[in-house]
């Protein structure tokens, strides 16, 4: 296991959830506003501490990890990066690097790692502009290929299509899904149809409790989505033959 | 690299000429040989001024650009988390008791608002940013309010002493005490340019920096102390010398960027040949009389100051 909760607690955020997550695949966190969704991804990039229960990384406490060790296996996307300083893109990216050089300056390998990891997110172009100058997708981009930059086995998003096009959006959640061959990746999201289209496994929360988790075939259903939710939703056959939720305001 | 060297290179261009530059003219060969009075007005009157305020303007701007980077908040200065008004409270008070030198008192009062702030604004285990920033503006505001206090009861000598402290200024001291200054600054400054790429992933934020392996607390902790020390030490000795270390990091950003590897050197050599000019100016532009050199940069600053609000508004819209 990688991530293991017993009873995992946080102030108001989380109630006793328990779960336990593999060493690879695409698990999606969704849930209506405030359940909790960004407190448990918090919690589990080691940022919201002190938490009541037990939360294991690899067989070992949370808290009792050393910090950068911690940190060069499981990297961290927030949902939005603001910067005051003119740092490029380029160098945000190689800031990704830090938990693996530790020194004053990046290797050639670092180089080729932030170089490759802006490749991958479509953002290589971006390399010498001013971050602030960016738009919110560009930014977006940046943000995922830093953490992409620090070769994670553990990738954990907080909204990462928010700012997204479609293209993007479409793009992007086929990166994640990739990526979840070899390692795991957990991303929280409002868009039910990106979850099922693909993940491997749907957490719901709802206030701070964990209100469904399974696959998203299981999860994501009319009854469910309407209970957790409170929004009316029919199930049609959709790209690629998938499963595609069809939302409705009536009746709400 | 290169931004170092050149940065380095213009110190000592500045380092070499500022001594010769005075009301009275001196020269070298004479001072060299110890012909008086060029040699006295070369080693006690002009060099400890030029040591002074390297020490001063190197320690202003590093400390600029950490607490900027800290609280990320382009607008800070080393003034603004309370420490060097805690040293001016210290420095009226002993103008106001009569005693002969103001040094040690505006120590205590430097020290004495560090250790609130840090205590203020540790919760458990936790420091932030943001706590220190409220704090520190509101000791800034309570230690403005006690120099108002003791103005108005001070006798008119006295109020005179105060208005000149506050001013701001370079004078020649001992060099024993530009050692035990040197001694302490340049250790510091140091330490703080080590954790260059720590700061790096600080100054875009704490969960950024937290989530790549750096012991936030641990680096604001350090961060302001070190930065408080460099602050407290420097004004007990020129009192508060305003807008250094908000234009020299200013100005190197807009030049070199934002990394802290190339950022923090180059501030901590331009920031000590800028006072150095700064200081000369004031010693060269209305002799014999010194313009104190606060005002100087204050006049300088202010209006580069809203130069950058302007040019920060317009790329806001961009």
């Amino acid at each position: 296991m990688s991530f293991s909760a017993k009873q995992l607690s946080y102030h108001y955020g989380l109630h006793q959830a328990n779960f336990e997550f593999p060493h690879t695949g695409l698990i999606s966190l969704a849930g209506p506003n405030g359940a909790g969704k960004s407190t448990l991804l918090g919690i589990l990039a080691g940022l919201r501490a002190p938490y009541r229960g037990s939360i294991t990384y690899r067989g070992r406490e949370l808290r009792q990890w050393p910090r950068r060790d911690f940190a060069s296996d499981v990297a961290y996307v927030p949902q939005a990066v603001h910067i005051e300083f003119p740092f490029t893109a380029g160098e945000v990216v190689l800031m990704g690097r830090t938990p693996r050089t530790g020194g004053w300056y990046e290797s050639a390998h670092d180089r080729t790692a932030a170089e490759q990891a802006m490749s991958i997110t479509d953002c290589l172009a971006l390399r010498d502009r001013d971050f602030r100058a960016l738009s919110g997708g560009e930014r977006q981009r940046v943000i995922v290929a830093a953490a992409l930059a620090q070769e994670p086995k553990t990738l954990l998003l907080d909204e990462p299509a928010t700012h997204l096009d479609l293209k993007h959006q479409l793009s992007l959640y086929r990166l994640l899904a990739r990526l979840s061959r070899t390692i795991l990746v957990v991303a929280v999201t409002h868009d039910l149809n990106l979850a099922m289209q693909y993940s491997d496994r749907v957490v719901i929360l709802e206030d701070g409790r964990i209100a469904g988790d399974g696959a998203p075939g299981e999860v994501l259903n009319s009854a469910s989505i309407e209970s957790v939710f409170g929004v009316r939703t029919t199930i049609h056959s959709g790209p690629e033959g998938r499963p595609w939720l069809v939302y409705g305001m009536d009746g709400v | 690299m290169g931004a170092v060297a050149i940065s380095a290179l213009i110190l000592i261009v500045v380092t070499l000429i500022a001594p010769l530059l005075g009301s009275t003219h001196i020269d070298l060969g004479q001072a060299f040989a110890g012909v008086s009075p060029d040699h006295e007005i070369f080693y006690y009157a002009r060099l400890p001024r030029v040591l002074l305020a390297m020490l001063a303007g190197a320690a202003l701007s590093i400390t600029g650009v950490i607490f900027q980077c800290m609280l990320r908040d382009p607008l800070a200065e080393p003034y603004t988390l309370g420490v060097s008004s805690g040293a001016a409270v210290g420095a009226v008070l002993a103008i106001c008791l009569g005693f002969s030198s103001t040094g040690f008192a505006s120590l205590i009062g430097a020290g004495l608002v560090l250790m609130i702030v840090v205590a203020m604004s540790m919760d458990g285990r936790r420091m932030s940013g943001f706590t220190l920033l409220l704090t520190g503006v509101t000791m800034n505001s309570i230690a403005f309010a006690v120099i108002l206090f003791l103005h108005s009861i001070a006798s008119f000598s006295q109020s005179f002493a105060i208005s000149r402290w506050l001013m701001g200024g370079v004078d020649s001291v001992p060099y024993s005490t530009l050692a035990w200054l040197a001694a302490i600054v340049i250790p510091v400054m140091i330490a703080l340019t080590l954790r260059a790429p720590q700061w790096n992933l600080i100054a875009v934020g704490e969960e950024w920096a937290a989530s790549r392996g750096v012991s936030t607390t641990a680096m604001t902790a350090f961060g302001y102390v070190a930065g408080s020390i460099l602050t407290g030490l420097v004004t007990s000795l020129t009192g508060p010398i305003g807008f250094v270390g908000l234009i020299v990091p200013h100005a190197l950003r807009l030049r070199f960027g934002a990394d802290h590897r190339t950022l923090i050197p180059c501030s901590i050599l331009l920031g000590a040949a800028f006072l150095v000019v700064c200081d000369t100016l004031s010693r060269t532009v209305n002799p014999p009389t010194d313009i104190p050199v606060g005002v100087l940069t204050a006049m300088g600053g202010g209006p580069f100051f809203l130069w950058l609000l302007r040019s920060k508004r317009k790329s806001l819209w961009m």
